[in-house]
């Protein structure tokens, strides 16, 4: 079970730095600058997009319910390589 | 936030020119580029209004630099781009450049014209030099010696014809002449029905093609003569050459007479050439001249004319000689157009300053929006879908990021996303360079002007290429896959594929593969089934993701617009319907990846299935021993199926759901519009109690809401 869910703490904290503080850190950063919206805006956005893509890439694999289907050579070959 | 978020605050200002500064002052305002003019003679016709004179000479001038520019372009001239960016010139100056357009033109179309004369009769001259020529070779043929031509006709005639009237002679004439080349079947054929055979046609075609005078085509002609014999078969012929534009030449009869004829031919024809090419590098010269200034004397007639119209839209007043002009400008470039219009007042030379005064309307301003070269590319892609209401909030800040992440999701090949990202990259490092370089091709202008959209698709390319495991269609294997096979020899002998079993040979101790999806896929044979699994769930995931952004936005709107009406019943039964059904049936799709393990795989429900039984309203139970656990259950014992229901009370919170989202329909139909008819009787009916003239007139002028317009009609 703990071994599992290293993949989905890793990539949960590190997009919510880039969502979460890093938007912080810009506003205080570039308090003058006229783009401070928009570079926080693109921050939150991208880290929400991406965080959300990969959790579902991870969760549809959690809990597969069919698996592939391989010539017997290939699985002879896997056998050996990846031992 | 910035103007990005919203749209600016604009904010009508009267601005009050004295005449002699009036046109200085709009120059500078027009080369600040930030204010709007509003046309406060919208019912003058366009011929009566003030400055149409100064127009119509600005019209004039661009016809000319047209045939100018018409002129350069036949002679493949290219315009060079200097990149300058020339003023508006003084009213003054516009005289002087009236008259140096004038210049050219004017000779510009005398040389043309001479030189069109000159081909003519360059071409004349060819045709008939060549007339001579084959009509030499027809008659050599014939024989030789001091045979006149009607003899050698004579004799070719009555050779033809096989006459038994040998021995009279008789009296021929003949033509001679040049016909394009597509006539000449139909004219033999023409000639023959005509003439009933009397007449007797030689053809040669000439090899080089002629050049047109008028179009400058190369037109392949030949040569034609006609014997015949009286005076009637002489008209006929020559009308049918008239018909068939066959111009005809005198053709001397006699020997000498064709060569002496021949050689005079030639020099004129070689002087000919010589003024013709005299010509041409006149008119060249005259081009070149206006090569290098025709750019700039574009510009500055275009600014004129809007210079020109733009005075048009004021009102002229007389008693103080100004002008008065409203225009539309954001709050926050007051400052500038301040100093324009004091820079103006300063260049003309006049000593009263022009005066800038805010006013109060109730308009509705027009949406302005402050780009930077960044987000410019992006603000034009959600203007091609509609331009937003004053002050609403602008979408093309969230498509900075949704617009390539998108297209990444579609995309998704990690090789090819970083080949798009390093073009993209190079323009955007190369911008000043490639800037200044300008180039006519439009394919290329459009990359250019996309560079940014292209290096970010490209970057989150590379992230979605990463996940879905896909770099030039291979995979790669970073982690090491989470599936193990462990079949014994025996059976990989029997059989030529084997599925693998989750139960057994998927590793559920490190779990799933850590990033993207598992590379041992690349290699299976129902690979693109799984796939379209999760691709499919993840559209519906996004797409939902998306509109409740966007549904978000509008409550933002709303709560900043002071709308309650349209938060209660707009909003609301808005974001009802949408997490009702499909939030509900996202939160369905997290449910069933979290929970439905293969030790229950014939358990796992169809969500499609599910989903189009809820509308149905038709449920399948399961037995009364199932237990809704997900366990090691034998799934035989508690009959359940891909339709059965797979949660407790499911039955019961489906159909609350459904019918919350039906309820919301009306709601959304039909509350706002009675309520906004109602708001509007109210009014009306409180004018009519005061029964004040002025209160109506009011009233008559306040435009019935734009919405309830919309919503009424249905």
């Amino acid at each position: 079970m703990d071994r599992k869910i290293i993949p989905a703490v890793a990539m949960t904290s590190i997009w919510g730095f880039v969502g979460i503080v890093a938007p912080i850190f810009v506003q205080f950063c570039m308090r003058g600058s006229p783009n401070k919206g928009v570079v926080q805006v693109m921050l939150v956005l991208t880290a929400a997009c991406c965080w959300l893509f990969w959790l579902c890439a991870w969760m549809f694999q959690l809990n597969p319910l069919i698996g592939p289907s391989l010539e017997t050579n290939f699985i002879r070959y896997i056998q050996e390589e990846w031992k | 936030m910035g103007s990005v978020f919203r749209s600016a605050e604009m904010s009508l200002c009267q601005i009050f020119l004295q005449s002699e500064a009036a046109y200085t002052c709009v120059s500078e305002l027009g080369e600040l580029g930030l204010v709007q003019f509003k046309d406060l003679n919208p019912d003058v016709n366009a011929f009566q209004r003030k400055f149409v004179n100064e127009i119509l000479r600005c019209d004039e001038m661009e016809r000319k630099l047209r045939y100018i520019d018409k002129e350069l372009k036949k002679d493949d001239m290219k315009i060079p781009d200097t990149g300058e960016n020339p003023k508006a010139p003084a009213p003054k100056e516009m005289v002087d450049l009236e008259a140096t357009f004038e210049k050219i033109e004017s000779e510009l179309r005398e040389v043309n014209t001479n030189a069109e004369a000159l081909r003519r009769n360059y071409l004349e001259l060819s045709e008939l030099k060549e007339v001579l020529k084959k009509t030499q070779n027809f008659f050599a043929e014939h024989g030789e010696g001091h045979h006149t031509i009607v003899d050698d006709a004579q004799n070719a005639l009555v050779h033809d014809e096989m006459a038994t009237t040998s021995a009279t002679a008789v009296q021929l004439g003949f033509v001679a002449g040049v016909i394009p080349r597509e006539k000449v079947p139909a004219f033999e054929r023409l000639l023959w029905f005509a003439c009933r055979g009397n007449v007797f046609l030689r053809i040669d075609e000439i090899a080089k093609p002629l050049e047109d005078p008028v179009t400058g085509d190369a037109i392949f002609k030949c040569v034609f003569i006609i014997f015949f014999q009286g005076e009637q078969l002489k008209l006929r012929v020559r009308k049918i050459c008239e018909g068939f534009r066959a111009t005809l030449y005198p053709c001397p009869e006699s020997s000498q007479e064709r060569s002496e004829m021949l050689n005079g031919v030639s020099t004129r024809l070689e002087d000919l050439n010589t003024v013709l090419h005299q010509t041409e590098d006149h008119r060249h010269r005259v081009l070149a001249n206006c090569l290098k200034e025709i750019r700039n004397w574009i510009i500055k007639v275009k600014k004129i004319k809007a210079i020109y119209h733009t005075l048009n839209m004021c009102n002229f007043d007389v008693s103080h000689n100004s002008l008065i002009a409203e225009c539309w400008t954001p709050v926050s470039a007051l400052e500038n157009v301040q100093q324009a219009l004091s820079h103006g007042t300063e260049l003309s030379g006049s000593t009263v300053p022009s005066i800038l005064h805010r006013m109060h309307t109730k308009e509705t301003p027009p949406t302005f929006f402050h780009t930077n070269k960044f987000t410019k590319v992006f603000q034009s892609i959600v203007h091609s879908y509609g331009i937003a209401s004053y002050q609403e909030v602008n979408p093309a800040l969230y498509t900075i990021i949704t617009f390539p992440f998108l297209f990444a999701v579609m995309f998704g090949d990690l090789g090819h996303g970083f080949i798009m990202f390093l073009f993209g990259l190079w323009m955007v490092v190369m911008e000043k360079k490639l800037m200044s370089s300008k180039s006519d091709n439009e394919i290329w202008n459009m990359f250019f002007g996309g560079r940014y959209i292209i290096m970010l698709m490209g970057l989150f390319s590379v992230y979605t290429g990463f996940i879905y495991n896909d770099a030039f269609s291979k995979s790669l294997n970073m982690f090491g896959s989470s599936w193990h096979p462990n079949y014994s020899e025996p059976l990989l002998d029997s059989v030529e594929t084997l599925v693998l079993d989750p139960e057994y040979e998927f590793d559920n101790v490190t779990g799933p593969y850590p990033f993207g999806l598992d590379p041992i896929w690349q290699a299976s044979k129902n690979k693109i089934t799984f796939t379209n699994s999760f691709k499919m769930k993840l559209s519906v995931i996004l797409g939902i993701g998306q509109m409740l952004l966007g549904v978000m936005l509008s409550l933002v709107n709303h709560i900043y617009f002071r709308n309650p009406l349209n938060i209660f019943t707009e909003f609301i039964p808005e974001i009802v319907f949408l997490l009702c059904l499909f939030g509900y049936l996202v939160g369905l799709i997290f449910f069933k990846w979290a929970t439905f393990t293969v030790h229950c795989s014939t358990c796992a429900p169809s969500l499609l299935i599910h989903f189009i039984n809820m509308f149905l309203f038709s449920y399948t139970m399961p037995n009364d021993n199932f237990n809704y656990q997900c366990d090691h259950t034998n799934p035989k014992l508690t009959g359940c199926k891909a339709t059965t229901v797979f949660y407790r009370y499911q039955n019961y919170a489906q159909i609350a759901l459904v019918l919350g989202a039906v309820l919301c329909i009306p709601i959304m139909l039909c509350i706002k519009p009675f309520v906004l008819r109602a708001r509007h009787n109210r009014k009306i009916r409180r004018a009519d109690n005061l029964q004040a003239v002025s209160q109506s007139a009011l009233i008559h002028h306040e435009e019935y809401p734009e919405e309830v317009k919309q919503i009424l009609i249905f």
